[in-house]
């Protein structure tokens, strides 16, 4: 199960913590830096563990070789949607990889409302579960 | 001395500190010494260069007291005429400002206004604000710094990205240290137009032009470095060489000596193959002579070689 009590959302790495401050922020960024990764910022409002493609906030970053500017757009990306969830990704793009390598969760909503179980009774006794956000009930941009 | 049992981080009133030891632990001095070493002359750059250095230095050491003071503003505007180091000048800086802990990588990223300024509506922004990234912890040079305003249009968009910049180079003084190069009377119509961005810049270095000596001494560094010399012959007809160029049109300092060293190494080459019967020695391979440089047309003609093709 993706949630756990207090319904703080259990994606990507080091969520189980306390939220990361500015300062260790950097110091991932700067560990995705230096092993030559580009990274991102992205941001959702769906929370469902399915959801894997968040929307891009601006384009990735190539080239760079200091966190500093990084963490200008993640505070960017903070100030245009506050109560959002944001994440940071790095991409490794040698071949063979390509894919995310790093995911973590910078930002959140203040109330994040958890998952319900939904029970689907189907051909005589057979269940289907889903996992259903509350927060989705509502529309897009309006959920937290 | 009285017993200081305070932290590490604030010393006492009356502790002392070791400027010599902090200044040696720094490097700092190789790095002034390279710069001595290889850019000939300059001297009011290297002036300048060592008061930011003796700067940072005591501002570090005032750390220690706890004594705080705001991070000193480094943009700089470099000014002088073509091929007076300015660029070479601004890759060292980069060097420097990582060593004395003033930017964390030290790294130099050169744009020009084609780097920063979009062709539409809504592209210069994002332009500009890619390019700040990357010079983050580093140094950005903005190369021909005059372009970015063109009067004579109001609708450019180089004026957004004056307006970015200048944003950058007050919020996040601890990120990037900007530099802008430009001959000095365009800088100047450049500046008077934007004064926003002058009161910004602490540092106004002016490149001064090379005296005849200075740039001999460039020429022999230059074919040091690629395992060339001068015969005695050929260095004195240089040097005249340079007294003729030095008064044509054109003249662009260092990079005209590179230029007039190239090629005296095109004729030296030549002279080498038309003697095909002798053996080659070592010696004819690195030594250019008299000929090789008295061959050009600044001597029979009173013009440039390459009047069309050099700047």
């Amino acid at each position: 199960m993706m949630t756990n009590h207090g319904n703080r959302v259990t994606q990507g790495q080091f969520s189980f913590l306390p939220d990361l401050t500015d300062e260790q922020i950097t110091a991932q960024i700067k560990y995705a830096l230096n092993n030559g990764w580009a990274v991102n910022v992205e941001y959702t409002d769906d929370p469902h563990p399915r959801n894997t493609y968040w929307e891009m906030f601006g384009m990735p970053m190539f080239d760079l070789k200091d966190p500093a500017g990084i963490l200008m757009e993640v505070n960017n990306c903070r100030k245009t949607f506050p109560n959002h969830y944001i994440r940071v990704t790095a991409f490794n793009s040698s071949r063979g990889v390509e894919s995310p390598t790093m995911s973590f969760i910078v930002n959140r909503p203040k109330n994040e409302p958890g998952f319900g179980l939904t029970r689907q009774e189907v051909d005589g006794r057979s269940i289907r579960y889903t996992v259903h956000s509350y927060a989705t009930d509502k529309a897009e941009g309006e959920r937290y | 001395m009285s017993n200081t049992t305070n932290s590490e981080a604030s010393a006492a009133e009356d502790a002392r500190v070791d400027l010599e030891a902090e200044f040696k632990t720094s490097n700092i001095q190789e790095v002034l010494d390279k710069l001595d070493n290889e850019l000939i002359g300059l001297k009011p750059v290297k002036t300048r260069i060592r008061e930011v250095a003796a700067l940072l230095l005591v501002d570090r050491l005032r750390k220690k007291f706890e004594l705080s003071s705001e991070t000193p503003t480094l943009h700089m505007c470099f000014t002088g005429n073509p091929g007076t180091g300015k660029t070479t000048v601004a890759m060292r800086m980069g060097e420097i400002l990582k060593r004395l802990g003033y930017v964390r990588e030290g790294h130099l990223v050169t744009v020009t206004r084609d780097d920063l300024v979009g062709q539409y509506i809504g592209h210069t922004a994002p332009k500009t604000k890619e390019v700040i990234k990357k010079a983050m912890g580093g140094v950005l040079f903005i190369d021909e710094a005059y372009y970015l305003y063109k009067p004579e249009n109001e609708r450019d968009y180089g004026q957004e990205s004056i307006e970015i910049l200048l944003q950058v180079m007050e919020n996040n003084r601890d990120d990037l240290v900007v530099i802008l190069a430009g001959y000095k009377d365009k800088m100047d119509r450049f500046f008077q137009s934007n004064p926003g961005m002058r009161s910004r810049i602490a540092h106004h270095i002016d490149f001064p032009d090379y005296s005849a000596e200075e740039l001999l001494q460039i020429a022999k560094l230059m074919l040091a470095q690629q395992n060339y010399r001068f015969s005695a012959e050929g260095e004195k007809a240089f040097a005249e060489y340079l007294k003729l160029r030095m008064k044509l049109s054109h003249f662009s300092n260092a990079r005209s000596v590179r230029n007039a060293l190239d090629r005296a190494r095109l004729r030296q080459a030549n002279r080498l193959f038309a003697d095909t019967k002798k053996k080659l020695s070592k010696s004819d391979l690195i030594t250019l002579e008299a000929d090789d440089v008295l061959a050009s047309r600044v001597f029979s003609e009173g013009r440039t070689d390459a009047e069309d093709t050099e700047d």
